[in-house]
């Protein structure tokens, strides 16, 4: 999990609940940062258009902390790189 | 004043096809309507399906120049009145037009008008729109173009509560023939929402199911969009009778309730505290109650929240209701949800057989009401209820009567 991606990350997250980016962290839950449901959709639209990835709704379902979202767009575009290096 | 409120018209369309008898038939039948979308391009959304009205062609109803002034959830409101009002046999005159009110709920209103013209104005350049854009998009043109057909010049208007509309609207319906204020009522709702700008923007809630949907299911993966209307014609019931009319049923309470808490997320409180003024409008205990037609739209949150706010608002007796979600047959219809389902209803009280619920895989045991999974149950019910509970926290609930 690299820093890039983290701050890319709580980055979005600080946007879109208009926080401080610096409230947050990668240990923090969504609770703790008051994000509810209709947030929580509202951050995986804005992480969408972020890394230009498409989050299914199943994948989504279960995320409630920043390392879980982070994780989760990890493997997203890790899937991206290796369908882009495989030929078609 | 205080008179007791008959239910002597029916007219329905959805996806079961173009009347009432097509929708009883189907829920009665406990087959779901729910099928792959045509009305939008195959691939434009993370669902393929909806529960859309089947061959329908404006045409068959309104003359060519009449159908190019309605968008479609118009359309679907003038073809439910028509037969509603057809099956009530009541002819209107001029001076009971004056003593007649229409209500219809419509949450979105001309959806695909907006969509089509925007689509011209943004995507293709075009410098302008169709002078005919407001008239058919506006939510009250179904209401309208009722009150034309019929010369109808009372209280003509349209309550847009999102999922609740209906519900509203035929409850203050009933409250406006229960007082005296108007002698008859066409009240119901209608919605045509299957239009891509505005499913992508239900697309972007996650609330839709990529497969079916399955109220009250372990598996349950969101709700299924549908579309239609439906309208009830609602007379003092000694009018009725008087006139020799066929009571199908009869409105005995009507409560509602905001939750004041989200705009999104369910509240158990709110719903059950308008379930509860429901039964105190209708004079009713709670173990009068048979049936419960539940708002049931097979999201995660609603079905949890709803069945906590049933054993709220009927404690004990919870246990030996009756609950099923047509939404998994006909679709969630949002505007028109509450008359699909009132019409489901009072098909279920005059007909003695509840519709079931659906698409039913698996019990959730934080859902653990008897919600009549798939397969009909004949059972006499003599009082039902019908829940609407909308986004921004607003729930209607209507009380039913079997004819006697």
């Amino acid at each position: 999990m690299s820093e890039d991606l983290i701050s890319r990350v709580t980055g979005v997250i600080a946007k879109t609940q208009k926080i401080p980016p610096e409230t947050v962290t990668i240990d923090k839950s969504f609770e703790e940062l008051n994000i509810d449901s209709l947030d929580g959709i509202n951050i995986l639209f804005a992480l969408e258009g972020e890394f230009d990835v498409d989050i299914p709704d199943d994948a989504a379902r279960g995320i409630r902390t920043v390392r879980e979202m982070v994780e989760g767009i990890e493997k997203l575009l890790a899937a991206k790189s290796q369908a882009a290096e495989s030929p078609q | 004043m205080t008179r007791r409120v008959a239910v002597t018209g029916i007219g329905a369309i959805s996806a079961f096809g173009h009347t009432y008898p097509d929708l009883w038939a189907g829920l009665a039948a406990g087959r779901s309507a729910i099928r792959p979308l045509t009305l939008v391009p195959p691939g434009a959304l993370r669902f393929p399906n909806a529960a859309e009205v089947p061959d329908f062609d404006p045409l068959r109803h309104f003359e060519e120049k009449e159908a190019q002034m309605l968008d479609r959830f118009a359309q679907f409101a003038a073809v439910a009145a028509r037969e509603a009002i057809k099956s009530s046999g009541i002819e209107f005159s001029r001076e009971l037009g004056e003593r007649t009110a229409i209500i219809l709920g419509c949450s979105g209103g001309g959806k695909s008008t907006e969509d089509d013209g925007f689509y011209h104005l943004y995507a293709l350049k075009e410098p302008r729109v169709s002078p005919l854009t407001i008239a058919r998009a506006m939510s009250n043109a179904g209401a309208s173009r009722v009150s034309f057909e019929y010369g109808i010049t009372g209280p003509v208007f349209t309550v847009s509560t999102a999922c609740s509309s209906a519900n509203h609207s035929i409850g203050q319906a009933f409250r406006m023939v229960r007082s005296g204020e108007v002698e008859i009522a066409i009240a119901g709702g209608s919605e045509a929402p299957l239009s891509t700008g505005f499913l992508k923007a239900w697309e972007a809630m996650r609330v839709v199911a990529p497969d079916t949907c399955r109220p009250f299911s372990i598996d349950r993966r969101g709700l299924i969009l549908g579309e239609g209307a439906a309208v009830l014609i609602l007379e003092p019931m000694e009018r009725a009778l008087a006139r020799g009319a066929t009571i199908i049923g009869e409105i005995v309470g009507f409560g509602m309730s905001s939750d004041a808490h989200h705009i999104t997320q369910p509240s158990a409180v709110g719903a059950a505290r308008a379930m509860r003024a429901g039964l105190l409008d209708a004079e009713l205990d709670p173990d009068a109650i048979g049936y419960v037609n539940a708002h049931g739209t097979g999201t995660l949150a609603n079905d949890v929240t709803e069945t906590e706010a049933i054993r709220s608002a009927f404690g004990a007796h919870a246990q030996k209701l009756l609950v099923s979600s047509t939404k998994s047959m006909h679709g969630h219809t949002l505007g028109a949800a509450g008359a699909l389902e009132a019409a489901a209803t009072l098909g279920a009280l005059q007909c003695g057989l509840i519709p079931p619920t659906a698409n039913f895989t698996a019990a959730d045991p934080a859902c653990d009401l008897d919600v009549v999974p798939n397969t009909p149950r004949a059972a006499q019910v003599e009082f039902a209820i019908s829940n609407s509970f909308a986004f921004g926290g607003l729930n209607a609930v209507l009380v039913f009567r079997k004819s006697a």
